[in-house]
């Protein structure tokens, strides 16, 4: 146990603090508002995108991505990568991005050397921008039953099919998305991994209005829509293990312990500046014993995060303490948004930019917010069964006998 | 940065882990409980054997010289075990007291003996962790007098450490004391009343900050008391993933049922970042001191809130069969609970964490 960071590393993080110091007045707001669709966007660079490569030129993002792609092409190092996390939530700037950390990995770890280089430099720099068409409407939690197919027709793909719950495909450039190539095969084997322009004919978005009144995901409609054959990743048939890559990359994204110390502190402050009736929500012990259980549920995830952290520098695999991440990350983030409500009381209900409303509705939306992120990306019940088959080694539900007519 | 037990760690924790599998079965708790013994000399014969009760002294009065993280790994494997041997009051916040506010002709009396196993020390905090029914402990410098409830390993103790309401910390020799045992619901370990009148006293006074020296002991027992839950926790949840892969009920073992499978699943999402706090908390006592009072409160809060979850659950994983005397759950059950309470309720230390934080 040594939580002492060697000279290397203390450096590393004075640069770190100094380059945020001297630019942080340059990074767009914490909370990105992208245009509403794709035709309004501008040409150049948007300040998001000039930030991006800021970033990428100082080696804050896109780190361990290789030059040839447009990264900064360096080792894998945890314990800076965590480093950069903490210092930019501290400091509340936006952090860079690595393209998508659901595709990019993807594309880096199983795509061939020619998509390479399409797909990872624009992603990069913010340039070409996903979204991720898994979901249909019989097939969720169920991913492997999706039916969206894919017929070959010379050198194309010709997809047919619907997904659901896109979200941001509204302005997305670009989407990864499963369709079923071979229908006779297996469940599990008969599924390819893609990517196309979402300009790509025969695609329809229908954006799906979400309990926070705002369209964040949508329809996405295929009609004979064709797509290159070479615009596969993977082979034919094992798109469901190239998903698998994607998803683990995604349930890491879930339930960053970082974010859960910064929400932890704007609670805080909350509590402090608020009053009822002459006092400080702070005094009130009901309250004040809340955010106490909080805090030290937000410590043990943080205290687990760097335990992860100290595992994967040692290249050892971290179990159980990664498993639990998501499901309790999420949890925990949307406990932190329901304290603010109730600490905020009927304040805590005004929405639509109403009069008094305090921090333009941030908790309410978080409080809706954070529940879509209980349910998406692996419900808390899939990743519930995934702890207990894979994490605790126990058996699996007996598979259901399909009865034929 | 290295978030993660050494080596010396890990194989001293499985020393300890071992020697309990073999010296104490469920069978040996049984006993024990029964005769309403809480120090099973056997045991802790075999538990000096390899240092345990000089854990945390310093090699120049004959202990090993190791740290609090040391400690609470021993804690775990204890409670792992529902040990009946004393340890917390004993080889934990007696010999830190006597470390930090004893004189070095103090230390060079009582540690060796303390390291060697020769004595056991009980231990009495009350008027600072909860008082009730207690009658506040005052000193007259060589004498003290008053009640402290809930001391801590008193059974067969040979003296005693006990705090006055000013913070000042006092050895009594065992004869000196009326000692009332209180039984609870936790059998393993050893608790009561002890009632001093004009009891004579050997003042702790080599420390310029009383009550900061008291505190720091309090630290350090609330580390080493979520620790012990934390081993008795993954006891009981490791006994309920084993039992609901057994146990049959509907032609399919019952862990296939979601229901089953998620209270497991659960128990182990909360139980495992635990581990990382109390490893936490145990290490900034150790070498982090603006953190250490912070975390050691959520330590103990926070053990004390997972730690009843998953007695609670893996209880009920286990059906009729986990609410029996047979199967002996109920002592993981029991110690748990016994944990929660001692040195400040998990609302309380919470409450002190709210303070130090300038929240109140
Ligand atoms: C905010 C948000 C954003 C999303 N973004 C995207 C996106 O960009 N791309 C995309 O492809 N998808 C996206 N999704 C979809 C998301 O992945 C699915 O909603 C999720 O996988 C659940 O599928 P479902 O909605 O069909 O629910 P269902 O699978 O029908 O689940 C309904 C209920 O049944 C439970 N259930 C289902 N199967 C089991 C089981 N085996 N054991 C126990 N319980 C079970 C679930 O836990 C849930 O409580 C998003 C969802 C949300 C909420």
């Amino acid at each position: 146990m040594d939580l002492e960071y060697s000279a290397e590393y203390d450096a590393f993080r004075n640069e770190l603090r100094q380059f945020l110091d001297e630019h942080k007045h340059l990074s767009p707001g914490a909370v990105a508002r992208p245009p509403a669709n794709r035709e309004e966007k501008e040409d150049g660079p948007n300040p998001a995108q000039r930030w991006q490569q800021l970033l990428i030129e100082h080696g804050y993002a896109a780190r361990t991505i290789p030059k040839e792609y447009g990264g900064c092409g360096e080792e894998p190092d945890p314990l800076k990568a965590h480093i950069i996390a903490e210092e930019f939530a501290k400091a509340r700037v936006r952090p860079g991005h690595s393209g998508d950390n659901r595709l990019v990995p993807t594309v880096l770890e199983l795509g061939t050397e020619e998509q390479k280089r399409w797909l990872v430099p624009p992603s990069i720099r913010g340039e070409m921008t996903w979204c991720q068409g898994y979901s249909e409407p019989g097939s969720g939690s169920d991913l492997a039953s999706l039916t969206t197919r894919a017929e070959v027709d010379g050198d194309d793909f010709v997809i047919n099919g619907q997904k659901i719950w896109t979200s941001g495909a509204q302005h997305a450039d670009m989407m990864f998305c499963l369709v079923r190539t071979e229908p006779d095969a297996p469940k599990h084997q008969g599924i390819s991994y893609l990517v196309f322009t979402m300009d790509t004919p025969g695609i329809e978005v229908r954006p799906l209005v979400t309990m926070t009144g705002e369209a964040t995901f949508n329809e996405v409609f295929f009609t004979d829509a064709r797509v290159p054959k070479n615009q596969i990743i993977g082979k034919r048939g094992e798109g469901w293990f190239v998903a698998n890559n994607t998803l683990k990359h995604e349930r890491e994204g879930l339930g960053d312990p970082h974010q859960a110390e910064n929400r932890f502190r704007e609670i805080e402050e909350l509590m402090s500046n608020e009053n009822v009736d002459g006092e400080s929500i702070m005094n009130n012990p009901a309250h004040r014993d809340r955010l106490l259980q909080l805090q030290g549920r937000m410590l043990a995830m943080k205290y687990n995060g760097m335990r992860v952290l100290t595992s994967q520098r040692k290249h050892e695999e971290p179990g159980l303490p990664r498993w639990i991440i998501k499901l309790q990350g999420c949890e925990l983030n949307h406990q932190m948004a329901a304290m603010a409500i109730d600490a905020l009381g009927e304040l805590g209900t005004l929405y639509h930019r109403s009069d008094h409303i305090r921090a333009g509705g941030m908790w309410q939306q978080r409080f809706m917010m954070d529940l879509g992120l209980i349910i998406g990306g692996g419900t808390a019940q899939i990743q519930k069964n995934m702890i207990g088959e894979r994490a605790l080694g126990l058996p699996k539900e007996p598979k259901v006998e399909v009865k034929s007519a | 940065m290295d978030f993660a037990l050494s080596e010396e760690q890990q194989f001293l924790k499985q020393t300890v882990d071992h020697l309990l599998r073999d010296q104490c079965s469920l069978d040996v708790v049984r006993a024990d409980a029964t005769e309403k013994q809480t120090k099973n000399p056997s045991l802790y014969d075999g538990l000096t054997q390899i240092g345990i009760p000089g854990t945390l002294i310093s090699e120049d009065y004959g202990g090993v010289g190791l740290r609090l993280l040391d400690a609470a790994l021993i804690a775990e494997s204890l409670g792992g075990s529902v040990a009946t041997v004393p340890f917390i009051g004993s080889s934990v916040l007696a010999p830190i007291a006597i470390e930090l506010a004893g004189s070095d002709e103090q230390k060079n009396v009582w540690l060796p003996r303390f390291a060697s196993g020769e004595i056991t020390c009980g231990v009495a905090l009350g008027d600072h962790v909860g008082a009730r029914d207690n009658d506040p402990i005052t000193s007259d410098g060589a004498s003290v007098s008053g009640r402290s409830m809930f001391a801590l390993d008193i059974q067969n103790a040979d003296v005693m450490l006990v705090a006055t309401a000013d913070c000042e910390l006092h050895l009594v020799e065992r004869s000196e004391v009326e000692l009332k045992p209180l039984y609870t619901i936790d059998k393993t370990r050893s608790v009561g009343e002890l009632v001093f009148e004009k009891s004579s006293s050997e003042p702790l006074s080599s420390t310029s900050d009383p009550s900061g020296t008291l505190a720091k002991v309090i630290d350090a027992g609330r580390v080493v008391v979520a620790a012990d839950t934390l081993g008795a926790g993954q006891t009981m949840l490791d006994k309920a993933v084993a039992y609901a892969g057994e146990r049959q009920q509907f032609n399919r073992v019952i862990g296939s049922f979601q229901a089953v499978k998620h209270m497991c699943a659960e128990m182990a999402a909360e139980l495992e970042p635990c581990r990382s706090l109390v490893w936490y908390a145990a290490h900034a006592y150790d070498a982090i001191p603006e953190d250490a009072r912070l975390t050691a409160c959520h330590a103990k809060a926070h053990l004390a809130e997972v730690g009843r979850f998953v007695a609670r659950k893996a209880t009920e994983v286990h059906g009729g069969m986990g609410f029996t005397d047979l199967l002996g759950l109920h002592y993981w059950f029991k110690r748990i609970e016994l944990n929660r309470q001692l040195l400040g309720t998990p609302e309380f230390v919470r409450n002190e964490a709210a303070k130090m934080q300038g929240w109140v």
